[in-house]
């Protein structure tokens, strides 16, 4: 079982290696979008400090968001999905590899660029580390949560705005929390409660998320 | 070994077929036919329970196959119409994505031997998207002799085979049969397979009977 997870991990992130450019959109578009407010509002280190936690979380969301499409299509479009659901090992566990390997690919480096442009939008260094907390633990979530959406819109054409109508009422709770322990932390206040949160809502969709894909998966494949 | 009961099968409001039993045993080998539309992969994917049946049980050893999925799956293999086969691998990773699939972890050199039956050795570090289309489906052809299943489930197995591809699948068969597995396949080629065969109908008759 570990070893069909094992495998399966590393079948896809050599397919995301050799097609890098897909892999470096995502961590564009954050950047991208992160470097454009100053650029749009008063670039006073107040203005941009108070608003630097949503425009962060917001963007790392969103890239999420636009990634998630990549998590199941190809595999569906090809019919290796089939081959997947054929498999003796629990699809649980090879729902959970294809989620790990989407947040290894697009969540982490999100987490890893996320401080330098904390320090860009001259958040408190204190206000940084939580914001790189908040990311580690709220990203691998909105990875979670995403492959349930996928995996009921992935038969849909142009199924994106589905997708997003689906997705965004769950992601909200995490923006808000993740979005608010930056802030709080920016003021210098404790966040424990926040990240506790966080840290919750993660145990939570790890063991209910790809129990709830591997059924809409099935329900998908069943069409 | 595998056992179809009552089956229904109901696609867009239209019945496809419905009171639909047979059995496969041992080194049988099973053609369903029909014309297009009647319902083939359905069926075909049914009995593999990525499908389900609107009325009706498919049986592994006597057990139902949600019952007994991880020791069905692990002894049945499955080619449908796509060709599972991705662009960016090569094709040994290929093939060996797709073994792992059943967890097996065969030597190279097994795949390799596989590979060169099916007429693709020295293709082995060429990636995917360079293959044509008949390449494809011999990697399933590849697969499909290294799955160890007893069972083979093959939807138009011949698709885009040329004349030695064909010639290829039917002496495999042959040899499965011979080893005492089991095929259920559909074709619209001619196969010429040189032993006993029995069939299954599906098709205008069996859709008027259900509507009665």
């Amino acid at each position: 079982m570990l070893k069909a997870y094992y495998h399966l991990l590393v079948r896809d992130l050599r397919l995301a290696l050799r097609n890098r450019h897909e892999l470096a959109n995502p961590l564009i578009f954050f950047v991208l979008v992160v470097t454009l407010f100053p650029l749009a509002v008063t670039p006073t280190s107040e203005a941009l400090r108070a608003m630097a936690p949503g425009v962060i979380w917001v963007s790392a969301l969103l890239a999420v968001l636009l990634s998630l499409d990549r998590l199941f299509k190809q595999d569906y479009d090809d019919g290796s999905l089939d081959q997947l659901m054929l498999s003796p090992n629990p699809l649980m566990i090879l729902v959970l590899a294809k989620v790990s390997a989407h947040w290894l690919l697009t969540g982490l480096p999100l987490v890893i660029i996320a401080p330098l442009l904390g320090l860009f939008m001259s958040l408190p260094s204190e206000a940084v580390t939580v914001l790189i907390y908040s990311l580690l633990l709220g990203t691998p979530v909105l990875s979670l949560v995403g492959a349930i959406g996928v995996s009921l819109t992935v038969a849909v054409n142009r199924g994106g705005v589905l997708l997003s109508l689906i997705i965004l009422p769950l992601y909200i709770p995490i923006l808000i929390f993740g979005a608010n322990a930056v802030d709080v932390a920016s003021d210098g206040l404790p966040v424990t409660g926040q990240l506790l949160f966080l840290g919750a809502v993660l145990a939570l969709a790890l063991s209910l998320a790809p129990l709830a894909t591997s059924v809409a998966l099935r329900i998908t494949a069943a069409r | 070994m595998l056992e179809i009961q009552s089956l229904e099968c109901v696609r867009d409001d239209r019945l496809l077929f419905s009171g639909l039993s047979f059995t496969v045993a041992e080194a049988q080998v099973l053609q369903i036919e029909g014309p297009n539309g009647s319902g083939k992969t359905s069926l075909l994917r049914i009995i593999c329970g990525l499908r389900q049946a609107e009325a009706g049980k498919v049986l592994w050893q006597g057990e139902s196959i949600t019952a007994s999925r991880e020791d069905y799956y692990a002894n049945m293999v499955y080619i449908g119409h796509l060709p599972c086969i991705k662009g960016d691998l090569t094709v040994l990773e290929n093939v060996r994505a797709l073994l792992d699939t059943r967890s097996l972890s065969l030597s190279t050199t097994e795949i390799e031997g596989a590979l060169a039956k099916v007429g693709l050795a020295t293709y082995e570090d060429v990636q995917g998207k360079a293959l044509s289309s008949g390449q494809r489906r011999r990697i399933l052809l590849a697969f499909v002799e290294l799955s160890r299943a007893k069972l083979w489930i093959l939807d138009e197995p011949l698709t885009a085979l040329d004349v030695q591809g064909v010639a290829l699948m039917e002496s495999m068969i042959l040899d499965h049969k011979r080893a005492g597995g089991s095929v259920v396949f559909t074709t619209h080629h001619g196969m010429q397979l040189d032993c006993e065969m029995s069939s299954v109908q599906l098709g205008r008759k069996a859709r008027l009977q259900g509507v009665e």
